[in-house]
């Protein structure tokens, strides 16, 4: 019991440093092109929505705290609150696709999808375009992320619910927290490299 | 390996009906839903054979394409089609799961003295992605191709080509997460299931050097699937990633395919490595020359392997500054290698060889290998690259790392575990004489090659000047005798597989764990988890006669 304890942490933790370098291949991108077109992305960057990001990412922290909790409730036996932290957690993800998803649709009201329909005024409209494939482009997969999370909070409610989790075993719980964590973390790295880096410019 | 403390002896009477993997359940059904290692290892190796001999028959058209100077049987772009898919195939889909899915899904957990891999489960899972990947590539080919080359450069790859970009690129995708579970496994695995007393430096180095292989599998698939994705999202919605005219960089392309594809060679060569260091201690009666060497040999190649990207790239634009440090991180990369060499070298000497078939090939890879590599220190000097960068030269250097290192170490370890794996014996004869038939077969069909770089002709064109005829006829015969070559193991191994000699636990008299076991063995592996009490390969020069 102990060794498959340690075998699915150490699995999930050699997971996430997968899920790393998946992500790295993005920021290398982003990191590539935010020098080569600084001023035009500190533009481009202005165009998002500052007020609905800073929330987002309230509720993601949030989120963390309420999978952290959930853990720490499966490994000292309170079953109910158990329950009442992982869909707590799974709401508020719920809550982030959702404000995600309005916000992509005011992007796509305001001509900024790259693509043929894409417009943005100013001299830098063409490399506009590539912080928005970068912006949806990450974004997009760390939602994608997102949902795979709310799909295994989904199993975790149903286990917990049959009362499968106490002390004695609650390695699904452990492992999913950090992966729960991990795509958080993500978000934190996302938020300023795409929110805040046009803030100063005036 | 000691374990004689717990593990029962050895049974002297192998023929008697016996439970063992192989007949314990009978049924489709038991195999696609197993999640023992061995069965599981058997399905990859039935897929990686398949694709093996359609990589195979495209390269056959290519070489027969060849044989005149005139482009004649098929036309160009049908051309690019045909070594688009060959490397693709061969790449993705034979070489980068072969060794690893094969022997050592099959053999890990017994040379650790385990009953499975960590989790069973993810491991049948990673065959089944494994499958939806290839599905999605032989749609592509099926439909018409692609041919882009296997490298997918951009902006070709998405602004111009008309082909299946796309499905192909998809298809690699998904094989890729099967990649990155299948090494998540080993690592967890080679972690927290040794057998009590199986410290890290009594492992088998066939363990060590799939390691090494699961920790590239782990940290650059990744990145290929991340850029393949890229490269779907740029072509389906027209956005300037790469694409220069949209403000792109085909160079950003070119670093990220290579940082993945670099190490992709080391995923390729370590396995094969790991087994020639079985073969070779096995066949020579004698204890590995430098264990820890060996070992950390390993380590160094798949470390400096992440390093070395740039040297794809001489030509392509990158800083002459940048193209120095990859020249030198390249010559690097050939020191764990030759320690290798040296250190087999070594255990041979004073050995008492037996030239078995395994060890014939061990043999033929010691020696390609030594020569893929040495070119390779040629590529990896700037000035030299200049001249023979795109040419027949490169293909010829890579072939010899490809397929005269990594196939021949694959065949090698087929041969040496395929009494464990199957419970018969091969037809010994029929067996060296294959192996004779494709080391001559190979070097035929590429050593010309290095020529005809060296004399200029480029690679990935489908007709060439009349005065390169000579050395272009030979690599095709030499081509059609590999081959015949390859077909020859197919066709014994099965035969053996009904009509062969029964094998005894142990017929090469060696001293790993996998041989403490029955053959073929039983689903568990070990009645008792065997104890550990020695080091790996305490053989003494003929100490045991080989049987078989």
């Amino acid at each position: 019991m102990e060794q498959q304890r340690d075998a699915s942490s150490l699995g999930m933790w050699v997971f996430l440093v997968t899920e790393i370098l998946f992500f790295g291949g993005l920021f290398l991108a982003y990191t590539v092109y935010r020098s080569e077109y600084a001023r035009a992305f500190a533009e481009a960057s202005r165009h998002l929505d500052i007020t609905l990001g800073t929330f987002n990412t309230a509720v993601l922290i949030v989120s963390s705290l309420t999978m952290a909790l959930a853990v720490f409730s499966a490994a000292t036996g309170r079953r109910r609150a158990l329950l009442v932290f992982l869909i707590a957690t799974m709401v508020l993800g719920g809550v982030f696709l959702g404000v995600k998803a309005v916000e992509y649709g005011h992007k796509f009201h305001d001509h900024l999808v790259p693509g043929p329909h894409f417009r943005f005024p100013g001299p830098y409209a063409r490399q506009a375009e590539i912080f928005y494939s970068l912006y949806f482009a990450m974004t997009g997969l760390h939602a994608a992320h997102m949902i795979i999370g709310i799909g295994i909070l989904t199993v975790l409610v149903l286990q917990a619910r049959k009362g499968r989790y106490g002390p004695a075993y609650y390695t699904p719980v452990e492992v999913s927290g950090l992966y729960w964590h991990f795509v958080d973390i993500v978000w934190i790295f996302l938020f300023p490299l795409l929110y805040l880096i046009g803030r100063h410019i005036h | 390996m000691s374990s004689a403390v717990v593990v029962p002896p050895r049974s002297e009477h192998p023929v008697e009906p016996r439970v063992n993997y192989l007949n314990a359940t009978y049924g489709v059904k038991s195999w696609l839903l197993t999640r023992d290692h061995k069965r599981i290892a058997l399905l990859y190796l039935a897929s990686i054979t398949f694709f093996f001999f359609l990589g195979g028959l495209f390269a056959l058209l290519i070489r027969l394409e060849l044989l005149t100077p005139a482009g004649d049987l098929v036309q160009s772009q049908t051309y690019n089609k045909l070594f688009t898919m060959h490397g693709v195939i061969m790449v993705f889909f034979f070489l980068i799961p072969s060794i690893p899915a094969v022997l050592g899904n099959f053999l890990i957990p017994m040379m650790i003295g385990a009953k499975d891999l960590a989790f069973p489960r993810l491991n049948l899972l990673s065959w089944y992605i494994y499958m939806v990947g290839a599905t999605f590539t032989l749609w592509a080919v099926v439909h018409g191709g692609v041919d882009t080359g296997w490298t997918f450069y951009t902006p070709y790859s998405t602004a111009s080509s008309n082909t299946h970009v796309i499905a192909t690129a998809v298809g690699i995708f998904i094989t890729g997460f099967s990649s990155i579970l299948t090494g998540l496994n080993f690592i967890v695995t080679i972690h927290t299931m040794r057998a009590p007393g199986l410290t890290w430096f009594r492992l088998p180095l066939f363990v060590w050097s799939h390691y090494a292989t699961s920790l590239i599998f782990v940290l650059a698939t990744p990145v290929i699937a991340v850029t393949l994705l890229m490269v779907a999202v740029e072509r389906l919605f027209h956005l300037g990633i790469f694409d220069p005219r949209l403000g792109g960089d085909p160079i950003l392309f070119q670093h990220l395919f290579w940082f993945y594809s670099h190490p992709a060679v080391y995923i390729m060569v370590l396995p094969a490595m790991g087994v020639v260091s079985e073969l070779v201690t096995t066949f020579s009666r004698k204890n590995i020359f430098g264990y820890k060497f060996v070992a950390f040999a390993s380590i160094g190649i798949a470390v400096l392997g992440f390093l070395v990207w740039g040297h794809h790239m001489f030509v392509s634009g990158q800083s002459v500054y940048a193209g120095m440090i990859f020249s030198l991180l390249s010559f690097l990369v050939a020191i764990p290698s030759a320690v290798k060499v040296f250190n087999w070298t070594a255990t041979m000497y004073k050995g008492s060889i037996s030239y078995r078939t395994p060890m014939l090939y061990a043999f033929g890879f010691i020696g390609l290998f030594t020569i893929g590599g040495l070119t390779g220190l040629f590529l990896a000097t700037l000035g030299v690259d200049v001249h023979v960068h795109d040419t027949y030269f490169i293909v010829a250097h890579f072939h010899y790392i490809m397929v005269g290192g990594a196939i021949m170490g694959y065949l090698g370890g087929i041969h040496y575990w395929w009494p464990k794996i199957s419970g018969k014996l091969y037809p010994e004869g029929w067996a060296r004489f294959a192996s004779l038939v494709i080391f001559l077969g190979f070097n035929l069909t590429f050593f010309p090659q290095f020529i005809l770089g060296y004399l200029g002709m480029p690679r990935r064109y489908h007709a060439y000047p009349p005065e390169f005829q000579v050395l272009n006829v030979m690599s095709t015969a030499g081509a059609s005798i590999l081959g015949v070559g390859y077909l020859m193991p197919m066709i014994y191994l099965v035969w053996s597989m009904r009509y062969g000699k029964a094998a005894p636990p142990n017929p090469w008299g060696s001293t790993g764990l996998e041989w403490d076991t029955p053959s073929p063995p039983p689903t568990e592996n070990f009645a008792v988890t065997p104890v550990v009490t020695g080091e790996p390969y305490h053989y003494s020069p003929g100490e045991i006669e080989i049987v078989g």
